[in-house]
């Protein structure tokens, strides 16, 4: 790995002007860009740690939503989030392995937007508001393709605004080297209507699928959706799966989520 | 270069570290505490897992700049006093929790983390914890009675694979 010269600010705006300088990053739990980095994907020459910043902690809830610090660890949101949002604890508990739940955060993982990741599910599932350093940004507006994003160079994630869920599941269907979803399903259901955001499926990255969030807006059933089939076009394929098993892989996953949503 | 000082199984450490110095380095490297081991460097096999302030880290993909000031807590710190094995340790000893030993250091760690957690863990429970620990060697089974053992359970009971 290059080296690179290492800073730790303990508030945002420190973070926002150290990120100023060329090549500079931002790090939170490394569990992404430190093996980018020793891969030598990444080499930048400042890396701005996120993790001594106070404000960009914490599980909070604040009128119907629930408020997460881009910095906290999977591990702390599914403990934390538990008795105020299940369906999304429950998808952090199911992140990686301990060790990477322990140190990984929700910023980091909304910001390199893995086409296989789990959080950019739960984030265009419940419409959620990405907070940044400059804006909010609408989770509807921010995914824009496999690691790619609305963020712009130097812009950090600080918090995300997650609507509750009357009910929500999340379904992964495990690829268990990785660990990450070989395709993965979050439902929510709210009074104004049922989202369903899918991940791992397709080359686009995190996607809405809209005729089922139709058909489970008028019926919140598994049945409402035996009939339908997602279109497997633009899907990933890779020796783990092809389009058509994956495009399957979404109907099974969306059945079972609507099963286990509470 | 930057003084990066730790708290390593109760003792106060202080050692030079370059920005990119991982912790399994800082460890290994500066402090020459090698029974961390590093398996895979690609954060896939939990060789290198150590506590930091208590909790289960993969030390190969943590800075060391990054946990300044943090109690860590490694396999050498596992050992009683007196330099005997500890409870954990020994449970794997007596029922062959390990083969080669590549692995063991990160099992061990990993196990007490979760025992901290979790003092009477499942059979399932254990399994679904060490799902981040890699063995090539045991195939598993002989690792979850070491761990039922450790946690004062009968270690006789579990299902056949
Ligand atoms: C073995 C293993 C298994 C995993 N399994 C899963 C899984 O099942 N599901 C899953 O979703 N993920 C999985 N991950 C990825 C994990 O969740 C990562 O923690 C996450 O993707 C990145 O978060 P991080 O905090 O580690 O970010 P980092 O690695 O520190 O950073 C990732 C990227 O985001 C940028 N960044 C970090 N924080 C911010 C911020 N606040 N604002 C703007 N940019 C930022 C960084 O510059 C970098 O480009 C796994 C990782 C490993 C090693
Ligand atoms: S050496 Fe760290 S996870 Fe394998
Ligand atoms: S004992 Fe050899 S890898 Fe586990």
């Amino acid at each position: 790995m290059h080296n690179f010269e290492f800073v730790k600010p303990s508030s945002v705006a420190e973070a926002v002007a150290a990120l100023a300088s060329e090549e500079a990053q931002p790090l939170s739990g490394g569990q992404t860009l430190i093996p980018s980095m020793k891969a030598r994907l990444n080499a930048p020459e400042t890396l701005v740690s996120l993790m001594g910043i106070a404000e960009m902690q914490g599980v909070c809830p604040d009128a119907g939503s629930l408020v997460i610090g881009a910095a906290t660890p999977h591990a702390t949101v599914a403990a934390e989030a538990a008795s105020h949002f299940p369906g999304l604890a429950a998808l952090a508990g199911q992140i990686g392995d301990p060790a990477v739940r322990n140190r990984g955060t929700l910023g980091g993982s909304l910001a390199n937007n893995d086409p296989s990741a789990c959080y950019p599910a739960a984030a265009l599932g419940t419409g959620a508001t990405i907070v940044t350093n400059a804006r909010e940004i609408a989770a509807d507006d921010y995914f824009q393709g496999m690691f790619t994003t609305a963020l712009e160079e130097g812009e950090i994630i600080t918090s995300v605004r997650f609507p509750i869920a009357e009910k929500s599941a999340y379904a992964k269907f495990l690829q268990p080297a990785s660990r990450f979803a070989l395709t993965g399903v979050f439902v929510a259901k709210y009074a104004s209507g049922v989202r369903v955001a899918v991940t791992g499926a397709s080359e686009n990255g995190v996607f809405r699928w809209a005729e089922a969030e139709a058909a489970l807006s008028q019926n919140f059933s598994a049945d409402a959706i035996a009939e339908l089939t997602c279109p497997s076009d633009e899907m990933i394929s890779d020796l783990h799966g092809t389009p058509e098993y994956r495009a399957h892989l979404v109907g099974v996953m969306t059945r079972r989520a609507v099963a286990a949503a509470r | 270069m930057s003084q990066v000082k730790m708290k390593v199984n109760g003792r106060e450490v202080s050692a030079d570290a370059e920005g990119r110095t991982l912790l399994s380095s800082y460890l290994r490297d500066l402090l020459g505490l090698t029974g961390t081991h590093v398996g895979c460097d690609t954060s896939q096999c939990g060789a290198c897992v150590v506590l930091v302030n208590g909790k289960a880290v993969k030390s190969c993909t943590a800075f060391a700049a990054d946990l300044d000031g943090a109690e860590v807590t490694t396999v050498e710190g596992m050992a009683n006093p007196d330099g005997s094995l500890g409870t954990i340790q020994q449970a794997f000893q007596d029922y062959h929790g390990l083969q080669c030993g590549f692995c063991t250091p990160g099992m061990v760690m990993s196990t007490a983390a979760l025992l901290a957690d979790n003092p009477k863990p499942s059979e399932e429970e254990v399994r679904h914890y060490l799902e981040g620990n890699i063995c090539r060697c045991t195939g598993y089974q002989n690792i979850v009675r070491a761990v039922m053992a450790a946690s004062g359970q009968d270690a006789g009971a579990l299902a056949a694979e």
